[in-house]
């Protein structure tokens, strides 16, 4: 296609997008931008999701807050975040027809991105709540053994700070990250998907459990890329290049 | 397995550092988002703030501090001091801080402790202790008492007693700051470090006394701190934080070493 094709067809989705926004305001933000890229965000009423707003900023990408369909369905990628109880967030998700969205979502092939909570949420049960979830993947999320313990001494709960990841196999999300690399954790359950193949990395805290799970579209983690320094940063600018393939 | 974290502490008043602390060729910076960058640069794994304006019509200086610091580091911190009620716990988390500490609040009314845990999750709330050593007494079985007002006044608090009421309470975790330590730089009160961790489930952040980095190795092994917390003997450059952790890991203490 000719440059200036392109270019016409892009002013022209702008000029419409304008239109439609007097019509539904807020559709215009979620068009593409010059790079073709929206991220959005899921708002659902699970803790404070600004951070992951912040880091996308930061790293030059564009996004929105949404708990809006329509938004979200003319993003290009999903970012499904989260801190707080299974329970009142799938109350949230259900209420705003979320859960059916986020199946359908996973379906599509969209890029979609699970965080913390998020990515206990993407499996089918919670021991949090004893919460049917979404079932994306199947498998459950457990909480971690009260008599957790390495090395003869009690280990705490939440696991709360800095720890790697074993990663089983190479992802484009998970590009360029040395073995060295540490992330921010901050859970008293863990994902616990049924087939070892989701798995795509794991971290060891008393237990070896899945901090990172990767299936299709979907990646999802148990840390915080966005509180995770260079390395946290590094996966979301991964993330925002990765087709979901 | 999970690192030990190392947590530089900076104290602000009306939105400034309350020392100079000397950076780049020894200017002093008073800009604390400035130098949360500076410590986030040079591998913190958290930074604390603490606010310790004295008129309420400043405090929302500090909120726009946060906010400014939340757009800048990309690692978990917390802000305390000035934290009253419920609400001011909302505007600290909402213009980006991890977690808000309580101190003197949660003393004076401990349920703060479990409307934050209820409101923004345990990970969000950390019960700050400041504390000294007494007589054992029936009042203070352990020989430690909770103080405020910055250690002048006691409250008849023991302070292991306190730190089991705000784990139960839902705090998730605790800052504990030994008052006959804290500015002496010489070295972290063990026993009272390694008393409080062995008896909660939550980490324990150790507090007050660090001046050189075998201070730091102790607390994370005799004391059995979770983290510790970091002044002066990084503020006047004395130490870089990558010459601390490179300590700890000849010790074989695990820090982050990547950032």
């Amino acid at each position: 296609m000719p440059v200036q094709r392109m270019f016409f067809y892009w002013r022209l989705s702008i000029k419409i997008a304008k239109y439609i926004s007097k019509y539904h305001e807020g559709v215009a933000a979620a068009v593409p931008s010059k790079t073709g890229l929206m991220i959005a965000i899921i708002d659902y009423n699970a803790g404070n999701i600004t951070s992951v707003a912040r880091a996308l900023h930061s790293i030059g990408r564009e996004f929105v807050i949404t708990d809006d369909i329509k938004m979200l369905d003319a993003a290009s990628h999903v970012i499904f975040p989260g801190v707080g109880a299974a329970g009142e967030a799938m109350a949230y998700l259900r209420q705003k027809k979320l859960d059916v969205w986020l199946q359908a979502c996973f379906q599509s092939g969209k890029p979609l991105m699970g965080i913390c909570l998020g990515t206990q949420i993407v499996l089918a049960s919670s021991e949090e709540n004893s919460t049917g979830c979404i079932g994306l993947v199947p498998g459950s999320t457990k909480r971690f053994p009260d008599d957790l313990a390495a090395d003869g001494r009690a280990l705490k709960i939440p696991h709360m700070g800095w720890n790697s990841v074993t990663f089983k196999r190479k992802h484009p999300v998970f590009e360029g990250l040395s073995p060295e690399a540490e992330f921010y954790f901050v859970h008293s359950y863990y994902p616990s998907p049924s087939d070892e193949a989701a798995v795509l990395g794991t971290t060891d805290y008393g237990i070896t459990f899945c901090s990172v799970l990767a299936v299709k579209n979907l990646v999802a983690m148990q840390f915080h890329p966005e509180k995770s320094g260079r390395p946290g940063l590094q996966i979301l600018k991964n993330f925002c290049a990765w087709r979901g393939r | 397995m999970i690192s030990k974290r190392i947590i530089p502490c900076l104290d602000v008043r009306d939105g400034k550092l309350t020392k100079g602390i000397k950076f780049k060729g020894n200017v002093d910076i008073g800009d604390p988002v400035e130098v949360a960058r500076e410590y986030y640069e040079q591998g913190a794994d958290e930074i604390v703030f603490y606010d310790i304006t004295a008129s309420s019509d400043k405090r929302d200086i500090m909120i726009d501090v946060v906010r400014r610091v939340a757009e800048t580091i990309f690692i978990p911190f917390s802000v305390g001091g000035g934290i009253r009620k419920l609400d001011d716990m909302r505007k600290v988390i909402g213009a980006g801080a991890e977690k808000v500490s309580v101190n003197s609040a949660a003393v004076r009314d401990p349920d703060i402790i479990s409307q934050g845990a209820r409101a923004f999750g345990s990970q969000c709330v950390v019960l700050g202790m400041d504390v000294k050593k007494v007589e054992v007494s029936r009042q203070t079985p352990s020989g430690y008492e909770i103080v405020i007002e910055g250690g002048r006044k006691f409250t008849g608090i023991d302070a292991l007693l306190w730190a089991k009421e705000g784990e139960r309470r839902g705090a998730g975790e605790i800052c504990l700051n030994s008052i006959d330590a804290d500015g002496m730089q010489n070295g972290y009160e063990l026993n009272l470090t390694a008393l409080i961790s062995e008896n909660v489930h939550i980490p324990v952040i150790a507090s007050g006394g660090a001046g050189v980095p075998e201070h730091l190795a102790d607390v994370l092994t005799a004391g059995k701190a979770d983290a510790a917390l970091i002044a002066s003997m990084v503020h006047y450059r004395t130490y870089t934080i990558a010459q601390i952790k490179n300590y700890l890991r000849d010790q074989n203490i695990r820090t982050r070493m990547l950032w």
